[in-house]
């Protein structure tokens, strides 16, 4: 017993870092979007009867959903890659997916507007080749913030996908082609169900951290374009309005723990999240 | 049922870079025999099985199903059952539904696939465990839940890669027994890898031994046993002893070996100007006073065990070295301890002339 409490102890900076810095403020938000300007449930009734909050929230989940999907569709392929490359090649690749996580979001926003303006390289490119006559409008709309966001979260897609595909036996798929199926069907039939866990959980995880984006559609979307994040925080500094700005930004923490407490009932989240069991 | 199907191998080689996995393996598995592949690690086995069934592509050779050319087909398109080592059974599906994969990929249909699966499951006994999945099963269970999976869809050929390897000693016994009687009862060929020689021995009809990627021998259990080739089948199968000596009188029916002061007759043409004999430890008799033998020699034990069913001695003999002698425990004329002199004697026939193929 002495020897827990021991364990305790050492636990406790980190929680009280936690509770004074992430859950106090958090509280307090949740506080001011029921208390500014009035108190009561004012600040959510705007969820139903304002069109510039169903638009931004129907422009968020639009965005996040279209990023998860194409996110998950690339990261598959290149956790598919990786499984089955050899060890060696393994850790290229590996490093391959890791580097952009080391440079700035910031950079990586400015470093799409350069090639996806109108005399940026892609559209210089296209009209070199005759693809175009006119410059195409990749940037400053959702298409550019969907490149920008797709390209930040294919390392987060990728991560939990090649965790669980590493964990199936390769001698599984032999034995599925030497009882008689095809590429295709030991694909479909074995493959794709025993990484379906790591599917999920990149879905999981990808979702939750594109609906907080802020950076990225705030340069690539160049205002016209606005997300939730970039609303709150309009709401709050530019139009002084607390109130609304907090119950969006309670809305989202709100959305976060559903979608996980959803797919905790599906997968075992604890292990998606590299716990030991 | 469908009738059985005959396995050839033509000048089989498989290279990696410069090194040979397998050397030139040419062989023959007759319809409905249970042909093992008999080696120590790295002699190839594993590979030719992997290149039988398809998921290995060889440097050379060929490998024909019933006189057709099957080398160049992917592994679904040959119909091999195969049970792999560690099994290989999806973790995501119930055993009824593994048992089902292989019927379901074929396109059968619903009521049919269901009664092969039950009949399949009923040929391994596991028919109360259709819906569990692989992980609640004993490792026992798992290796039966593959062979049906293996044999559900009559394939033809049965490929098994070390199939017992993962079972304790018993449990291994016991299954290669049920191997044996399936194999009886359903007729089909059957080609097993092991590096097990007992295993080989007890369930084969004809076991093709291996060393360093060539087919050393090829033969009927019994066959191997008794008349080894080499040095190398006499040493992997069972134990012998070894005697090397100079051929010194050619005899109508055998020939005369001289190792220092000792004279040994030997059934068998002379292989040539010296002779290395392969004499299993069971092959040599104890001799009582006043009886003799074709070769008798004299020795003093140096070591002894005590298995139970015999005793396994050292004996040390002038001349011949260490002889390993085997005794029926039961009644044996000795109570064996070290020191004690023993006659020991062996007709000209107990030893086999054999190839030097191993100097290690």
């Amino acid at each position: 017993m002495r020897r827990d409490a021991g364990w305790w102890v050492l636990l406790l900076p980190a929680f009280l870092l936690m509770t004074i810095f992430y859950l106090a403020p958090i509280a307090q938000v949740l506080a001011i979007s029921v208390t500014e300007p009035t108190p009561g449930l004012g600040n959510y009734e705007r969820l139903f009867t304002n069109p510039a909050v169903q638009r931004v929230i129907g422009t968020t989940l639009r965005i996040c959903i279209i990023t998860t999907l194409i996110s998950l569709a690339l990261g598959y392929v290149l956790a598919y890659v990786i499984a089955l490359a050899s060890p060696r090649a393994q850790r290229w690749w590996l490093l391959g997916v890791l580097v952009p996580l080391w440079i700035s979001v910031l950079v990586r926003a400015f470093a799409w507007v350069t090639l996806l303006r109108r005399q940026g390289l892609v559209n210089q490119g296209l009209q070199g080749m005759g693809v175009i006559d006119e410059p195409l409008q990749l940037v400053w709309n959702e298409f550019g913030i969907v490149v920008g966001m797709v390209h930040y979260m294919v390392p987060y897609a990728v991560l939990p996908m090649l965790a669980s595909m590493r964990e199936i036996d390769p001698r599984v798929l032999a034995a599925a082609r030497g009882l008689g199926a095809s590429r295709f069907t030991a694909f479909t039939r074995v493959f794709l169900p025993l990484s379906a866990p790591g599917l999920a959980a990149a879905a999981v995880l990808v979702f939750i951290v594109t609906l907080g984006f802020y950076i990225t559609p705030a340069i690539l979307g160049g205002g016209k374009t606005l997300m939730a994040a970039e609303w709150i925080k309009l709401q709050i500094l530019d139009l002084v309005r607390w109130g609304l700005g907090a119950m969006l930004a309670t809305v989202m923490v709100l959305t976060i723990l559903v979608t996980l407490a959803v797919f905790s009932r599906v997968i075992d989240l604890g292990r998606m999240f590299g716990a030991q069991r | 049922m469908t009738e059985a199907h005959a396995l050839a191998l033509r000048g089989l080689t498989k290279r990696y870079g410069s090194f040979t996995a397998v050397d030139d393996v040419s062989l023959t598995v007759e319809r409905g025999a249970f042909l093992t592949l008999l080696g120590p690690s790295g002699s190839g086995k594993t590979t030719i099985l992997m290149a039988i069934a398809g998921f290995t592509a060889p440097t050379a050779g060929a490998i024909l199903l019933d006189g057709a050319d099957i080398t160049a087909l992917p592994p679904e398109k040959r119909d091999f059952g195969m049970v792999f080592q560690g099994y290989a059974l999806f973790p995501h599906m119930t055993v009824a539904e593994n048992v089902a994969f292989p019927l379901r990929v074929r396109g059968m249909g619903k009521a049919e696939r269901e009664a092969k699966v039950r009949a399949a499951l009923d040929l391994v006994q596991l028919d109360r465990f259709a819906e569990r999945r692989p992980a609640q099963l004993s490792g026992g269970q798992q290796q039966r839940v593959a062979l049906a999976r293996a044999l559900v869809f009559e394939p033809n050929l049965l490929l098994l890669d070390e199939p017992l390897s993962a079972l304790d000693k018993k449990l291994r016994a016991e299954l290669q027994e049920e191997l044996r009687a399936l194999h009886r009862r359903i007729g089909r060929t059957f080609v097993n890898v092991t590096h097990d020689q007992e295993e080989a021995l007890s369930l084969s009809d004809q076991v093709a031994i291996l060393n360093h990627g060539r087919l050393i021998q090829l033969g009927a259990p019994a066959a191997l046993y008794d008349r080894p080739r080499t040095r190398f089948v006499a040493d992997f199968l069972g134990i012998s002893n070894f005697i090397r000596g100079r051929v010194t009188e050619a005899r109508p029916d055998g020939f005369a070996l001289t190792i220092g002061a000792t004279r040994l007759v030997q059934a068998g043409a002379a292989p040539g100007a010296e002779a290395l004999l392969s004499l299993r430890p069971e092959k040599i008799a104890l001799l009582g006073e006043g009886e003799t033998a074709d070769n008798t020699v004299e020795g003093a034990i140096t070591s002894w065990l005590y298995l139970g069913t015999g005793y396994a001695l050292h004996v040390r003999v002038p001349d011949l070295g260490d002889l390993r002698v085997a005794l029926p425990a039961w009644r044996a004329p000795i109570a064996p301890r070290e020191g004690l002199t023993l006659r020991l004697g062996w007709p000209a026939e107990a030893a086999v002339p054999v190839e030097d193929d191993d100097a290690a």
